[in-house]
């Protein structure tokens, strides 16, 4: 040391305590792997697992190569599905807007008690996967179209629901400010205030809500509502793998196509 | 035809914003309010058309008392008076020829607003304005294609398609280059001396001020401390305005803004109820 400094000469990122501790988590963490490892392996057949490759291989084996014939049969189904999520999107959109008025903070008429309410609505629609939906509105409402776009609506309903909300809560105060200084009345604030600034987010939101609508709309024929989940399912049933091939790329196509139409159009209005 | 009577404002967090401010605007005069920031000049004309609640006082226009008014008396009584905004405030996803209507707001029909479809004297009429700030050509673009100077242009036009006894102006050039803001503020004078109209124009330029403006009002910490001729502003006036050198004042000014709004906000959830 050339110069005598009052400051200290040695730094660290971590003091020793910080260390050790770090040093125990780790351990902890460790110690709690090991422990879970062994929870989940004992009912584990080693013998299955290790033919888990064969029969890997079996399977994609049966699966090729596709038989392309089956395609024509799907058309309809595929059509079916589409209307689903479209429809679905819809439904749950003209659902969803009412609540996210409700919802937003500067725009609910009633903090206390229906703001909540529509808080709940949107969690309550959130928490239940479209499966489950389906599930229940197959049971209540009968199989077929009608209970998959219902359940693909309740779906969506928080999605945009929530998305929407946090928009609205996120315009321009200004701009609403100056609408209310011309003595427009609160309907009038709002279709000129809020809603031209909320209205990007707003197809933007739909947008994406039917790009994964198209993608949960593939699945709900096996819980028995319409589209072409159900030709899955029946090809499952009869163990016809090479249909199972050509009814997963086309849905691969179907998501393809929707993810790209739904970037075109988010481009568009951004 | 304006008339302040001790107007006070106090904050829920207990600052004191205004008090005990009385003032009197005859017609046709332009009146400039300059201040430190913080001094409750936004405040001052917030409370006249009630985007801010006064807590005391009496504001009034004509023969009508602005504070005590009901929502719906008040939202018939606030198109007499015209605002313009700092930051132009227009809503930018709208036409200009839109922004310009939504000064008609008060007078139309919800159906009418929401379908655009004005009465025709209302359209040559915002035809006639945008003529008149020279943006006629501009009238269906986007209000955010615009530049400041034409943005703010559009928002004089919106405050004058209300037909107003009164203009509102918060710090009109504040967010624009020395060269437009002499030309809004020529553009305004000229305005309001063609229609006899008086104003209150919030302004921090004091230079700008005492070119433009009939009557300079000082505010400090909520009260008048000066109100006279623009010639009377010396260099002694200037100090009792604005201190020797006040270096919190900003950071307070930032602080009234956010009350403010905050104030703004509650009361857009008043008003939805």
């Amino acid at each position: 040391m050339t110069e005598i400094s009052h400051h200290s000469q040695v730094w660290s990122h971590r003091t020793p305590r910080t260390r050790l501790f770090m040093w125990v988590g780790w351990l902890a963490l460790v110690a709690l792997f090991v422990w879970c490892w062994q929870i989940m392996t004992r009912d584990t057949i080693w013998f299955f697992v290790a033919d888990a490759p064969r029969q890997a291989a079996d399977i994609a084996g049966r699966m090729v190569p596709p038989r392309w014939s089956y395609l024509g049969e799907l058309w309809l189904p595929l059509w079916d599905t589409i209307n689903i999520a479209t429809l679905g999107t819809i439904g749950g959109v003209i659902m969803a807007v009412p609540v996210a008025f409700l919802a937003a903070r500067n725009t609910t008429p009633s903090a206390r008690f229906l703001r909540p309410v529509a808080l709940f609505v949107i969690v309550a629609s959130r928490s239940i996967n479209s499966l489950i939906w389906a599930l229940l509105l197959v049971a209540i409402i009968g199989p077929g179209l009608l209970a998959g776009i219902v359940a693909i609506a309740l779906r969506s309903i928080g999605f945009v629901g929530k998305l929407l909300y946090e928009a609205i809560e996120e315009t321009d105060q200004s701009q609403i400010e100056a609408i209310e200084a011309t003595g427009a009345s609160p309907a009038q604030v709002l279709n000129y205030g809020i809603v031209p600034q909320i209205m990007p987010a707003f197809w933007g939101i739909t947008v994406f809500r039917w790009d994964i609508n198209i993608r949960e709309s593939t699945i709900l024929g096996l819980v028995g509502a319409g589209g072409i989940g159900l030709k899955l399912q029946a090809s499952l049933n009869v163990l016809a793998w090479s249909q199972v091939t050509v009814i997963l790329l086309l849905i691969l196509a179907t998501v393809v196509i929707s993810e790209w139409v739904s970037a075109r159009m988010r481009h568009a209005i951004i | 035809m304006l008339r302040i009577e001790h107007l006070s404002k106090t904050y829920r967090t207990g600052d004191t914003a205004l008090s005990d401010v009385s003032l009197e605007v005859p017609k046709g005069q332009i009146l400039g309010l300059i201040g430190p920031s913080g001094a409750g000049k936004s405040t001052l004309i917030r409370c006249i058309n009630r985007l801010v609640e006064p807590s005391a006082g009496a504001v009034w226009l004509g023969d009508v008392n602005l504070v005590t008014l009901g929502k719906a008396e008040l939202r018939r009584q606030r198109r007499r008076i015209g605002m313009i905004f700092q930051e132009y405030a227009l809503v930018e996803r709208l036409t200009v020829m839109e922004n310009v209507l939504s000064g008609r707001l008060g007078y139309v029909s919800f159906w009418r607003s929401f379908t655009r479809r004005f009465p025709p004297q209302d359209i040559q009429r915002a035809f006639a304005l945008l003529d008149r700030v020279g943006l006629l050509d501009h009238a269906d673009k986007r209000a955010d294609a615009l530049s400041g100077g034409q943005r703010q242009r559009v928002g004089i036009a919106r405050a004058l398609a209300q037909d107003p006894e009164l203009l509102l102006v918060d710090e009109p050039t504040a967010s624009l280059d020395p060269k437009t803001s002499r030309q809004i503020m020529r553009l305004l004078t000229e305005i309001c001396a063609e229609r006899g109209l008086p104003a209150i124009v919030n302004i921090h330029d004091v230079p700008l001020a005492q070119q433009f403006m009939q009557r300079i009002v000082g505010l400090r910490a909520g009260r008048i401390v000066f109100d006279g001729p623009p010639e009377a502003l010396t260099h002694e006036v200037l100090t009792r305005i604005y201190g020797e050198e006040d270096w919190n004042a900003m950071k307070r000014g930032d602080e009234e803004q956010a009350r403010a709004e905050a104030e703004a906000r509650e009361r857009m959830e008043a008003l939805a109820q």
